[in-house]
């Protein structure tokens, strides 16, 4: 074995590993697809076989003519090149989809076609939230993590060509998840829709990531292990146990789409909000406050403001937020004890989501300046905002008497939004527009100006969103709990839904908005990422791994 | 390893890391973020003491306040009821008649029939019940099946072609679709529909759909088109239609015989709130 690696023409062990399993994977996808009687699971059969088999062709291409070989003194940057393009990809698809099923809610006859299932409400809304969490957001973090990760470490990426099969792997996740929302296929958990065999090839992809990000570290050259990765690993290892648990099923056959969940009843709503609510708190929350810990210093210079803080605020975060997901199931069949842990436990997450606000806030002390120079810096000092604004929001809302009122109401669409719009969206722009010319070798990105009308027509866009949904969530929490002087309930359930006609239309022109921002972006970015590179950057020699003192 | 130096700008010490070159200044814990975490500590503490809280081997702690959600709900029915009155025992004693009798029983009836119609029949019918596009107008004092108060009822509680037992049962054919009739024999008698509702139409056509009329159409809707509330045939000589008033709609539903269902109630609501619906949609249409 230790000849084929010094032997400079045969293709490194990785990569031989990766192209054995991509060849069994293709052969096992022919045979399930022929196998199975149903016509569903043999859609996604298809497509599991073109992605196999082109992946298996262009490995034999790419090994045959000696590629796929890891120059140990450089960073891997190309795997979060693509990341960045897949992220603004999904990014503008998922936003998209968002401003669509936006519309339906406020004429619900644009797109509905009974005798097609395909582009009705209840498909296109997994394919928005999917789209924008797991497409966009995943993307987004597993590009960053694999930036910051190097560069923090003063170390490449570990396993060779297998942060490329993380990569592509997660694409193909996300492209099984979408298509078959589509087309019908669902397991009906909020979230965690795919159905058994989309949940097992994510289980793959997800563990190589893990090994790869640990890999990294062990790899490092520095002696300690920065902030940001701790949270990047929390999310990373809380994902794999949230996703594992929650979509533990048995299915109706080997060779067939449908399953049913381990669990039943109260249990089963209990371990679908947990992985529900801790979904928002490892994904959308620990994964992006690793992105925030790197780029929010790195690009206002200055030091991050408290190292005792951070440790703090990130053990409480992750001890608390792990109890909190009962507060979803208030006043249900859940025993109330279990609804007042979840309540008082999201009370005390308050503070530890904060400390993470207080430390990027805090960081640009001495750099205030940057926020009237630098676009990029208001845009993730306002996504910080944000995630303070909406991490105080989540504790309110869990309070049972608040809930009794918000619970089911547009606020807390919101609520998710002004989280999902202001924090993920904004830190993830932020890191973007950080990211491509420092990964493209350009001084500046193609235009500043740009970047400003993204950042005011997205604010407003956000801004529009959010008012709109307070308004039409207390306005129906109201209306659903109003009752008559006789004694009877004084609305039905469709006056308050045309009660809120105008606000829906607010919130998809505010979508609308938002989206685009996200358009500017992505031209702004092609156009920096086409910047003829600059002379010293051909010349400078690639950069060296060696650790600062 | 590591040198601590101070940073230029805010004078405090840094931890003397460094990663890509960010530093960490060594701040402590900002004292009102500490104290406002022990706050809200303190304060789930308490509620814990108060409220159900912990699990235990068997059961839970129940809190000192004995709050319970269960004993608040059945506290909250029961404030309903008072505000309520008799009017529900009421309901179960008196017949459909007494109930229309009575201003003060009427008036509660119409209260419970207003507040179950919201959120059940207006999905069909409409908020007000002016209907749509296959769902009857129940404003109007024009029925398709018995439209007396008895009727009313009997239809909630089966429904029309709801498959329950006893349900109310007819069927258009589709004499188009299935063949029965020729495509010129339909367009024949769409113009003989037109003239039935008083309007313009093609006389020579009218003629030779007359003997056609009488033998498929006229069993159920009556020679002179009036219908048949005992076999749920429209009237086909007024202004109401249930699938449109065209030519384009009459002929559509020559063509393909659309038969529209409405679900059985019985089971699903009470005996009073049926009466109470019964009389709400009965007083709605005219009360007669």
């Amino acid at each position: 074995m230790n000849h084929s690696i010094t032997e400079p023409d045969r293709a490194p062990l990785d990569a031989v590993l990766l192209y054995v399993l991509t060849g069994l994977l293709a052969l096992g996808a022919i045979f399930a697809t022929a196998f199975s009687d149903d016509r569903l699971f043999r859609f996604h059969g298809y497509l599991l076989i073109a992605a196999f088999t082109l992946a298996f062709a262009l490995l034999t291409v790419a090994m045959s003519s000696g590629r796929l070989r890891s120059p140990p003194g450089r960073y891997a940057d190309g795997v979060i090149r693509a990341g960045v393009i897949a992220t603004m990809f999904w990014g503008v698809v998922g936003l998209l989809v968002g401003v669509v099923i936006a519309a339906q809610l406020a004429w619900p006859n644009l797109m509905y076609f009974p005798e097609h299932g395909w582009l009705n409400f209840g498909r296109l809304r997994p394919l928005h939230t999917s789209g924008v969490i797991f497409a966009f957001g995943g993307n987004a973090l597993i590009a960053t993590s694999f930036y910051v990760v190097q560069r923090t470490s003063k170390a490449r990426l570990a396993g060779g060509v297998w942060p490329w099969f993380v990569f592509w792997g997660y694409q193909l996740f996300i492209v099984l998840a979408a298509t078959g929302y589509l087309a019908g296929i669902t397991q009906s958990r909020e979230y965690a829709e795919p159905e058994w065999y989309v949940d097992l090839w994510l289980t793959v992809v997800w563990v190589a990531y893990l090994l790869v990000f640990l890999g990294t570290l062990w790899k490092r050259k520095e002696p300690h292990i920065y902030v940001a990765n701790w949270f990047y690993l929390a999310f990373i290892v809380t994902i794999a146990l949230l996703h594992v648990i929650n979509n533990l099923a048995m299915p109706v056959g080997a060779l067939h789409h449908r399953s049913y969940s381990l669990f039943a009843g109260v249990q089963d709503a209990l371990t679908q909000w947990w992985y529900g609510h801790n979904a928002v708190g490892f994904f959308l929350t620990a994964g992006f406050l690793g992105m925030m810990y790197y780029f929010v210093p790195k690009r206002a210079e200055r030091p991050v403001y408290s190292y005792r803080l951070s440790i703090v605020h990130f053990w409480s975060l992750i001890f608390i937020y792990i109890w909190a997901g009962p507060h979803h199931l208030h006043y249900t069949a859940l025993p109330q004890w279990t609804q007042t842990l979840g309540m008082t436990f999201s009370i005390m997450l308050w503070m530890p989501s904060w400390g993470g606000m207080i430390n990027g806030l805090m960081t640009l002390s001495g750099a205030w300046d940057k926020l009237r120079t630098d676009p990029v810096i208001r845009m993730m000092v306002v996504a910080i905002a944000f995630y303070g604004m909406s991490t105080f929001e989540g504790p309110l809302m869990s309070i049972r008497a608040v809930n009794s009122l918000s619970h089911y109401t547009d606020w807390t669409i919101g609520h998710v939004h002004s989280g999902a719009l202001g924090w993920v969206g904004f830190i993830s722009f932020g890191a973007m527009y950080c990211m491509v010319p420092w990964l493209w070798k350009k001084d500046r990105l193609y235009s500043n100006q740009l970047v400003e009308w993204h950042f005011w027509i997205a604010t407003t866009g956000i801004l529009l969103y959010i008012c709109a949904m307070w308004v039409s969530g207390i306005m129906e929490g109201l209306m659903w709990r109003e009752y008559t002087s006789q004694g009877f309930l004084a609305n039905a359930f469709v006056e308050t839904v045309a009660a809120k006609h105008v606000e829906n239309v607010i919130r998809m022109v505010g979508g609308l908005m938002y989206l685009s921002g996200a358009l500017i972006m992505s031209y702004n970015l092609w156009r920096t990422v086409r910047l003829p590179s600059p002379v010293s950057a051909a010349t400078t020699p690639a950069p060296s791994l060696i650790p600062a003192e | 390893m590591s040198k601590r130096e101070t940073d230029e700008v805010t004078g405090v010490e840094t931890t003397g890391h460094e990663w890509d070159g960010i530093k960490e200044l060594d701040n402590p814990l900002p004292r009102w973020w500490l104290w406002v975490f022990w706050a809200c500590v303190a304060y789930a503490i308490v509620y814990w003491i108060l409220m159900p809280a912990w699990p235990g081997i068997n059961g839970y702690t129940k809190g000192v306040m004995g709050h319970s959600d269960r004993a608040q709900v059945a506290r909250e029915l029961e404030t309903l009821r008072e505000v309520r009155g008799e009017g529900a025992a009421r309901l179960t004693n008196a017949t459909l008649q007494e109930i229309e009798a009575d201003p003060d029983l009427q008036q509660y009836a119409l209260a419970v029939g207003q507040s179950v119609f919201g959120d059940n029949c207006a999905t069909c019918h409409g908020v007000g019940g002016a209907g749509a596009k296959g769902y009857p107008n129940l404003l109007d004092d024009i029925w398709l099946w018995d439209g007396t108060l008895d009727g009313i009822h009997q239809t909630l509680q089966v429904g029309i072609r709801s498959g329950a037992e006893g349900a109310r049962f007819s069927q258009m054919p589709a004499f188009g679709r299935d063949q029965l009739l020729t495509s010129a024999q339909i367009n024949d008698l769409t113009e003989l529909v037109m003239v039935l509702s008083r309007r313009e139409a093609d006389q020579e056509a009218v003629g030779r759909a007359r003997p056609i009329y009488a033998e498929q159409c006229a069993s159920c809707h009556g020679a002179a088109g009036l219908g048949d509330h005992t076999q749920g045939a429209p009237n086909l000589t007024d202004a109401e239609w249930l699938y449109g008033a065209s030519r384009e709609e009459i002929r559509t539903q020559i063509w393909s015989g659309r038969n529209g269902v409405m679900p059985a109630w019985a089971g699903r609501f009470d005996d009073e709130t049926l009466k109470a619906l019964a009389v709400y949609v009965h007083a709605n249409a005219g009360g007669r």
